[in-house]
Parts: structure tokens; sequence; C-alpha cells
């Protein structure tokens, strides 16, 4: 599976959609990791996303952690409140870059 | 993702005996989707038989089962097997494996159901250890836990799969006051952001008031309560005032029967 991919300077954007879960999730954690080898900031749009499972937001913390151990920024737009309230359970809202448009999110991994 | 059917338990009529003595005497149960159900109960009043009735561990005598609106009576191993990766369980005392650590304990299911590579395996393992407030114990053994520890490791194997129904034994019984309403709050917690439906055992009396939505109550292999936290508390009959008042049966005892028992005559 490909999730719709496109550039915007440095930075690439991921939009992640349908249902992240064990079958899904490899393949995006696959096309996040490549993205954020080519030398590019990432943003991942989760708008469409419907569900995210545990393999989902884990592939998320491994891209944010490739990210930062290269000097990348990794930033997350448009959660919606279910994916939210998983992050806060695992206090990762405080680690996790959240951005509600993908503008605000471009101007700051950009800015 | 959540199916759409509404009830995830629905119990009809269900008698269950171990050998010539019965345990369930025509349970009626259904638990609905994001639901929490409280069962109580005294001892022996078949709580625990009930639940392994609900994990398909035990065949019944007569009535239906069903989980996901199967029926799990006519399910084949591997149906079965499939239906419990649904499911997440947590068992009075923990019942984790001795002889591996922790972390493999909450992966396990992971190794065994899921194709994942191992990074995301041990970030998965180490996100569900945070949500249990077990951050930095993934290498310790079960024995090095306290008792707190083993239960929120017990829950943080439960989620292990994501599971969709979870299915709790006595998640805060011998814990002291502090720490077991610290797994209520965890409970209920874990329920919001993983979207749980939540069947739970106990016979803490405080606990459920706090985490159900629905209680039944257990007597006798039957069920002669179920409803609202508030429904309860409206109950006449005197076995749910005893346990809301926490005074004990006083059974009458009926001299002849009695006096068999202790002789062993008929």
């Amino acid at each position: 599976m490909e999730y719709k991919s496109t550039i915007e300077g440095n930075c690439s954007i991921i939009a992640l959609s349908g249902e992240i879960d064990l079958q899904s999730s490899p393949p995006a954690r696959e096309q996040m990791l490549n993205a954020l080898k080519q030398n590019h900031h990432l943003m991942v749009d989760m708008s469409a996303v419907e569900y995210i499972d545990s393999s989902g937001i884990a592939s998320l913390v491994e891209g944010f952690q490739f990210a930062k151990t290269h000097d990348l920024k990794f930033g997350l737009v448009n959660i919606s409140q279910a994916t939210r309230q998983v992050l806060e359970l695992a206090r990762l809202d405080q680690i996790f870059l959240l951005f509600e448009t993908l503008d605000e999110g471009l101007a700051v991994i950009q800015g | 993702m959540p199916e759409l059917s509404e009830s995830v338990v629905e119990i009809d009529n269900l008698v269950s005996h171990y050998g010539s003595r019965k345990i369930l005497d025509g349970i009626n149960l259904q638990v609905q989707r994001g639901e929490t159900m409280v069962i109580m109960g005294g001892s022996g009043a078949g709580k625990s038989t009930l639940l392994r009735h609900i994990l398909g561990l035990n065949l019944p005598s007569s009535g239906n089962i069903r989980i996901f609106g199967k029926e799990i009576t006519r399910l084949s191993n591997s149906e079965l097997s499939k239906l419990r990766t649904k499911i997440g369980v947590a068992f009075q005392g923990g019942a984790l494996l001795t002889s591996i650590t922790v972390a493999e304990n909450i992966n396990l299911p992971l190794r065994e159901h899921t194709k994942l590579n191992s990074e995301t395996i041990e970030i998965i393992t180490r996100l569900k250890l945070e949500m249990v407030n077990l951050s930095g114990c993934d290498r310790m053994m079960p024995s090095e836990l306290s008792g707190g520890m083993l239960k929120r490791a017990a829950l943080a194997r439960a989620v292990a799969m994501d599971p969709q129904l979870m299915i709790l034994d006595e998640p805060s019984s011998g814990l002291d006051p502090i720490t077991a309403v610290e797994i209520d709050e965890l409970v209920l917690r874990m329920k919001r952001a993983l979207n749980l439906t939540i069947v739970i055992i106990t016979h803490e009396l405080q606990s459920a008031l706090k985490i159900a939505d629905r209680i039944a109550v257990l007597c006798q292999g039957q069920v002669i309560f179920s409803g609202t936290k508030e429904q309860i508390h409206e109950s006449n009959n005197q076995y749910i005032q005893n346990l809301l008042n926490r005074t004990p049966s006083n059974n009458q005892i009926e001299g002849n029967e009695y006096l068999r028992r202790l002789t062993g005559l008929q």
C-alpha cells in the first residue's frame, strides 16, 4: 500500500488514510522512514485516518526518533480526538510536534 | 477497527456443570460495545466459571454464547484462536509467565500472532508499559514486581494486541486502597483512550461503583440483578442489600438437611 506523498521544499508530506493497523502500518512505516532517509523533514497528515492501532503509533514513534537523531523535524497534522487520547495515555502528546493545519506545520518546520 | 455489531457479549440461558454440580443455572447477559459490565457476587457464585465460558475455555452444558456476534461453542480451534486475538485478559494474580521478563510477557502475543518487525514490537511493548506507568520495568522478572505492579503488567499484556474486549478478573483485589484506586483510574483511562468494551469480575464494591456502566450480580449460578449503578441501590433483594451494606448472609439452617451433611447419612 502506498500513501499519498508530496514534497514542499525540504519537507515531505505523507497523507495516511483509513485504518492504520497490523496490515497497513508496516508500509506506512517504510514510507515514512524512506522520506526521512532522503534528508527531508516529514509532516504526516492524519486528517483521513479513521483508526490507528499500537503498531501505527509505534511506527510514528520510530519515525520521530529517526528524525530526531538525524537533526530533522517530524510533525503530525490534524490528529483525531481518538488518536489524541491514545497519544495522551502514552504521554506522546507531550513529545510529538502536533499541528492543526499543514500550513501551520510547514511554517514551524521550515521556519 | 471496531465492528458494527452492538452487542459484544451475548449469553443466552447458559447452563454449566462441573461433574454433576451445577455452577451456572440459566445465565442471560448482554454487554454492549463500549460498555463496562461489572460482574459481582460472593465466592462460589460462578463468576470465574462465567469468565471461562466467555473466553471459550469451558464448554456449556446448554445455552448460547456469542462474542462479537459469533457463537463460540461452534467455532473450530483456529477460529476460536483468531477470535481471542480481539480479547485481552488480565487474570487474577496477573498470571505472568515467571521465567521470562515483563517485556517478553507483554510482547509474546505480538511475536506469536503478528509479522511486525522487532523494532516495532519493542516500541509497542514500551508504549504499553508507559500506559500502565511501568516504564523502565521491561527487563525485570515478574518475581521482582510488587502486587500493584503485577496487576499493571497484566493490564499491559491484556492490551498488547489492541483488543476490542478486555476481561479483567479481580484487577484491584488484594491491593492497598490507594493502589486499588490507581488501578481503577487506569482501567477507566484505558477504556476511554482505547475504546474498549470491558467485563470485570470484582468483589470490590467501591471499585464496581466507580468503573461500572452496568452491574450484574451472580448468586448461586444465576443473575439475580442486572442494571445500572443507580438501579442496584434501589433493589429490594436481600442478597444485594447485604452485598451493598457488607453484611453477611444469615442462611437459615434446615435441621434434617444439615444433619445429613454432617453425618453423611442419606
